[in-house]
């Protein structure tokens, strides 16, 4: 229980860490453009370079950001296999009736590269800025789609508490499991089926507590007259500095860098005799 | 009965990450059968990670938990079949209730150790009567119930087992004078009819003076003394650096003898103050 990384936290105060939130946000979906920009093995390896940049700067340990892959590696290997025998051109090998070929070869590598790195980039993202951050540098990106009446400020408050309760409901579950085990209930062995009616002592009171907190939470927030529609101030306020302009002309000169540059550059897998 | 020995043990959490942090470091001691004993410390002294080891909900990052001079993490000790052995209430356990009445709710712990049907049935009631749940409760929905009367359905859940080591960590906690003392009756009683150890993570010192016969005291998390009530609590000083207190009434009788008068100073309920303060008005012949 106590391992689940997905979007965890990693403080710290490295250069990655102390960007505005919001550029942050901005450059990981300028990236992430960019990779679908890229058509060539050489563009990869200078977008991957460029990320194993940033996560150097930012003190993350590699471990951590190849367990954020691994749940993904299924299905990143089915894809690259579906590329390998789906895609038209010079023959590589067969197996059974499908051919693979060197085209698909390529194609799929460029797949695992650009899923991969997708989801590296934005687990950077997740690492180095905590969620509340996150949610409230959406709120802010998001404030001008208010005059269309979209609702940006529920939205966030809305998101901002379920981030914040993501953790009390992983200790309350750790807990309610623990007592359970003291009772002498068992969660590892028996059937698909077994294992379904051992959660029912679990998911009841966590249920059951997580009902009573959003009365508890919405009884306090009403004792406090809280109100989407006021303006509010913050405690954290939000300023760019001059590393956040640099950051953000960096991820836009990259674009005509990709499209005039490494695109254009003539390396690839396929050999040239075929 | 068994002998639980804690020896060396040590317990990081999260290890290998930015938020690593020793809980208990190096804690050794042994709970004799029978025997009732006091565990006291600061709020993060790293007491619930302790109890949490001694029925194997937790693994040792180093040291060992032995029972009966078996290390509970050898291989092929089943681990379940001991968590029958060594029952553990929770801080807070009326938030573990999950069932649809409070007889079956009880029924859950002896149920899973695999026990007949007709022997069921009597750990549940022997268990309902001793922890003062009422029959009548015993078909009624446990979430309709008081906080109280929760607490001790969860309490009697444990019970039930009848482990022959019994853990409570912190079970008074947020209830009323009176709802307390009930509790730490029930579990006197149930220490007293099984001849079982007991362990009682508490808060309060007059509980704790009041119930055990030898006392832990956490600090940081290691073991920062150990002996009877008696030795304990005559160390005012220390325990004032780590943040705790004596019992009420031992401040008072200190007070009262600094003030010259001829008492004891070895005085940790109230029972015993009354009793010494009125061996003190006969001698003087203010009581006949
Ligand atoms: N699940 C956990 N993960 C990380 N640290 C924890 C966890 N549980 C407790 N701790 C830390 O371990 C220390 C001891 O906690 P605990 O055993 O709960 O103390 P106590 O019961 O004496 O209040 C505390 O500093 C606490 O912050
Ligand atoms: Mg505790």
């Amino acid at each position: 229980m106590k391992d689940i990384t997905l979007g965890q936290f990693f403080p710290g105060d490295s250069l990655i860490h102390r960007f505005d939130p919001r550029v942050k946000l901005i450059a990981l979906l300028l990236y992430m453009v960019e990779l679908f920009l890229v058509k060539t093995l050489f563009g990869f390896v200078f977008m991957a370079a460029l990320l194993a940049l940033a996560v150097l700067i930012s003190r993350i340990p590699m471990k951590l950001m190849f367990r954020a892959v691994r749940p993904l590696l299924l299905l990143i290997l089915f894809t690259s296999l579906l590329n390998l025998f789906y895609t038209k051109g010079d023959t590589l090998f067969r197996v059974w009736k499908l051919t693979a070929t060197w085209q698909g070869l390529e194609l799929g590598l460029f797949m695992v590269l650009r899923i991969s790195l997708l989801v590296l980039s934005s687990s950077l993202l997740t690492y180095t800025t905590s969620p509340i951050m996150l949610t409230d540098a959406m709120e802010r990106l998001l404030s001008p789609l208010k005059a269309l009446h979209v609702p940006v400020g529920e939205l966030a408050m809305m998101m901002t508490i379920a981030l914040r309760f993501i953790p009390v409901l992983v200790e309350e579950t750790d807990k309610i499991m623990s007592a359970q085990k003291a009772r002498g209930a068992d969660f590892e062995s028996g059937g698909i089926l077994k294992r379904a009616k051992a959660m029912v002592p679990i998911l009841v009171p966590l249920f059951i507590s997580a009902f009573r907190r959003a009365d508890e939470l919405a009884v306090a927030m009403e004792c406090r007259c809280y109100h989407t529609d006021g303006e509010r101030t913050r405690l954290k306020s939000m300023a760019m500095a001059r590393r956040d302009h640099v950051l953000i002309a960096v991820m836009l000169l990259l674009i005509p860098a990709i499209l005039f540059g490494t695109n254009r550059v003539a390396f690839s897998i396929i050999p040239k005799t075929l | 009965m068994s002998r639980l020995e804690v020896s060396s043990l040590t317990h990081v959490y999260s290890v290998g990450t930015p938020f690593e942090r020793m809980a208990i470091e190096d804690v050794t001691f042994t709970v004799e059968p029978g025997e009732y004993v006091g565990i006291i410390g600061h709020t993060g002294s790293g007491k619930s990670t302790l109890v949490q080891h001694l029925n194997g909900l937790m693994k040792p990052t180093s040291g060992a938990v032995l029972l009966d001079g078996k290390n509970i993490w050898e291989r092929g000790t089943d681990i379940r079949a001991l968590r029958f052995r060594v029952g553990l209430v929770f801080q807070y356990p009326e938030y573990q209730l999950f069932e649809d009445t409070v007889y079956r709710d009880i029924s859950f712990g002896p149920r899973n150790m695999g026990l007949e049907e007709s022997e069921i049935d009597s750990r549940v009631r022997w268990a309902a009567e001793l922890c003062g749940v009422d029959e009548s409760l015993l078909s009624r929905s446990p979430f309709e119930l008081s906080g109280g009367q929760k607490r001790r359905v969860a309490i009697a859940g444990v019970l039930a087992m009848q482990p022959e080591i019994l853990i409570m960590d912190e079970p008074t906690a947020g209830l009323d004078p009176r709802g307390r003392d009930e509790i730490l009756s029930h579990v006197q009683r149930y220490h007293k009819e099984r001849g079982a150890s007991v362990l009682l993570v508490s808060h309060s010192m007059e509980d704790v003076a009041r119930q055990v016969d030898s006392v832990l005291v956490m600090q940081r998390g290691r073991l920062a003394l150990r002996g009877s009530v008696r030795e304990v609590f005559s160390k005012t000083e220390e325990l004032k650096e780590m943040g705790l207190s004596v019992p009420q009434v031992t401040a008072v009788f200190a007070r009262l003898c600094a003030a010259g008068l001829d008492l004891p100073r070895e005085v940790f309920t109230v029972e015993q103050g009354v009793e010494a303060i009125r061996k003190l008005m006969i001698e003087r012949g203010i009581l006949a």
